[in-house]
């Protein structure tokens, strides 16, 4: 498995730590279950914990902004935290900065949505 | 001048693999983490580009792709013989995408064009599409 992903529910925000690579063919399979999710338990807000995310090209970028637009017509946000430098540089020139809330970590994320 | 070329199945299992394989090659060069970083990008963006749009993920297909050094340049080069790209100015242009129902971001030329010195784009309709991209190390 090329991304291994940890998933825990806290009220009605999705906390993901993800492990590996994003490329099409992980996000595909992830996307399934993260939909599955979000329906189930009426996710509002998503967390993502890049620390120990390898890799992510325009695919993965494809499955944020998607959720991105998923979640805003419930007001709901994508957080996006622990960037390495060689995420960030994607994720600035996407322009994904622009629309997902960038935490520099996990507790800054939680802290800023009260859910510490 | 070192170089090396692999053709696998257009099925985007392939993706890591081929981008996997172009870091292994380039390994004894000890290039800086971020430019080591942004060649495999390249590669995966090509790459996905042949498999999903190219191919449309027919695995009775198959992506060739190539990688030279020469001096202080590396080129990578990915050539498929799929549907072709009818608008290369057009897909060029940032967020354009045209399975934007499949979650593409329409960002992969955007991140090519950003991440090599030299981008050159061939495709005809029915023919099929070669990316090359060029970086300076």
């Amino acid at each position: 498995m090329s991304l291994n992903v940890k998933l825990v529910v806290k009220k009605r925000t999705l906390l993901i730590r993800l492990r590996g690579e994003m490329d099409q063919h992980s996000t595909e399979n992830f996307k399934l279950r993260l939909l599955e999710i979000i329906e189930k338990y009426k996710i509002k807000n998503l967390v993502f914990d890049m620390k120990d995310l390898a890799f992510i090209d325009s695919s993965g970028i494809g499955l944020l902004i998607a959720r991105y637009n998923q979640l805003k017509t419930d007001d709901g946000e994508v957080i996006i935290c622990e960037l390495n430098d060689n995420i960030e540089r994607i994720i600035m020139l996407s322009g994904l900065y622009k629309i997902c809330v960038i935490k520099e970590n996990l507790k800054a994320a939680k802290g800023y949505l009260g859910i510490a | 001048m070192n170089k090396m070329e692999i053709k696998f199945s257009a099925l985007t299992q392939n993706i890591i693999f081929a981008r996997g394989s172009v870091s292994s090659f380039l390994l004894n060069l000890d290039l800086q983490v971020g430019i080591h970083n942004e060649i495999k990008t390249l590669v995966s963006e090509a790459v996905t580009n042949s498999i999903v749009h190219g191919y449309e993920e027919d695995e009775t297909k198959e992506v060739l792709l190539k990688c030279q050094i020469e001096g202080n340049l590396v080129t990578i080069k990915v050539v498929d013989e799929g549907v072709g790209i009818d608008n290369i100015e057009e897909a060029r242009k940032p967020l354009f995408s045209t399975k934007k129902e499949l979650e593409r971001s329409g960002l992969g030329f955007t991140i090519l064009e950003a991440f090599c010195d030299e981008l050159t784009v061939t495709s005809e309709l029915g023919v099929g599409t070669t990316v090359i991209c060029k970086k300076k190390i």
